[in-house]
């Protein structure tokens, strides 16, 4: 049912980005794939293997001009938007207390903004085609706080507040928006923390080990082939919050 | 040139014949256009004659959106 379709992948160079736009095109989807610095070798081939076009776009989603342009070139290479993941993500993690201003508003404007700006140009064009996916990656963080992470949780509760608006928006057209909050997933962005906080991790998640980004690729998947799903938090996080 | 081009746009987004539309009709009550629709026509409408559209609320009739239109574009 995503055979044909578009999906555009925010932060796609790596990690779960990367992972969600091969999912898409393994289901058949022509991937519009977004990065903000540099894209590996590799990814585009791994993309274009599945037998769909991909397309990469280099440019920062907290650009709300660059946002616009991105959705008006997905309109005019491939006529449509099906399924859009908002994935582009960062962490500057820090303890409150010494969290400085450029860390808060880094983080804030990639995660949130970068959200916004992409929800808000690609919905004018789903509302209509009467039909469309959206999908938001938010993070447990932004369901139960997190140490250090005043900025990301908040960016990611902002998101889950985001996807309900919109989701009880674009209903009126069909549009579905939804939200994915994985937990702790082996990433570059995970790989940066100290043994002692994964190990705390780990004693915290029911299902005894880390996840993986085709844990959070399938749900995506799910999300976007089911049209009377919108407006929820797919926690993916092997039980740690429920 | 102004009103034909509106016309054309009003009538994609409701999916009514463009005969059905006049400088007269109200957008919303004549052509079961919901606030969703309005703001749609509002966008294509400022993306078609590369205007801003400050105030939606004061767009009722078609012959609003042509005056708006011919007062700003240029």
């Amino acid at each position: 049912m995503l055979n044909g379709k578009t999906a555009v992948v925010t932060g796609a160079a790596k990690g779960i980005g990367k992972a969600v736009a091969l999912a898409f095109a393994k289901e058949g989807c022509n991937i519009v794939l977004n990065y903000h610095s540099t894209l590996p070798d590799g990814v585009v081939d791994g993309i274009e293997a599945c037998g769909v076009r991909c397309l990469p776009v280099k440019g920062d989603v907290a650009d709300f001009e660059f946002a616009a342009g991105l959705v008006k070139d997905v309109k005019k290479e491939f006529g449509t938007l099906d399924v859009l993941v908002n994935n582009a993500g960062i962490t500057r993690d820090m303890l409150l207390m010494r969290m400085s201003e450029e860390q808060f508003d880094q983080v804030i404007n990639t995660n949130l903004k970068g959200t916004f700006n992409m929800v808000r140009h690609a919905s004018s064009l789903m509302l209509k085609q009467r039909s469309g996916a959206i999908i938001n990656m938010a993070s447990v963080s932004g369901v139960t706080g997190n140490i250090g992470q005043a900025n990301y949780a908040a960016s990611k509760a902002g998101v889950i507040g985001l996807t309900k608006s919109a989701a009880r928006e674009l209903a009126q057209r069909g549009v579905t928006c939804n939200a994915i909050a994985p937990g702790f997933i082996e990433t570059d962005m995970t790989d940066v923390l100290g043994e002692d906080i994964k190990q705390g991790m780990l004693a915290s998640i029911p299902l005894k080990r880390y996840g993986s980004v085709e844990d959070v690729a399938s749900a995506a998947v799910f999300l976007a082939k089911n049209t009377y799903i919108t407006g929820q938090v797919l926690n993916v996080d092997g039980g740690m919050v429920m | 040139m102004v009103f034909e081009k509106i016309r054309e746009i009003i009538a994609e987004q409701t999916g009514k014949d463009e005969e059905e539309i006049t400088l007269d009709t109200n957008v919303k009550d004549d052509l079961d256009a919901d606030s969703l629709d309005l703001f749609q026509i509002i966008n294509d409408i400022e993306d078609e004659f590369d205007i801003s559209v400050e105030d939606p609320e004061a767009i009722v009739t078609v012959k609003d959106i042509v005056d708006f239109v011919e007062s700003h574009k240029n």
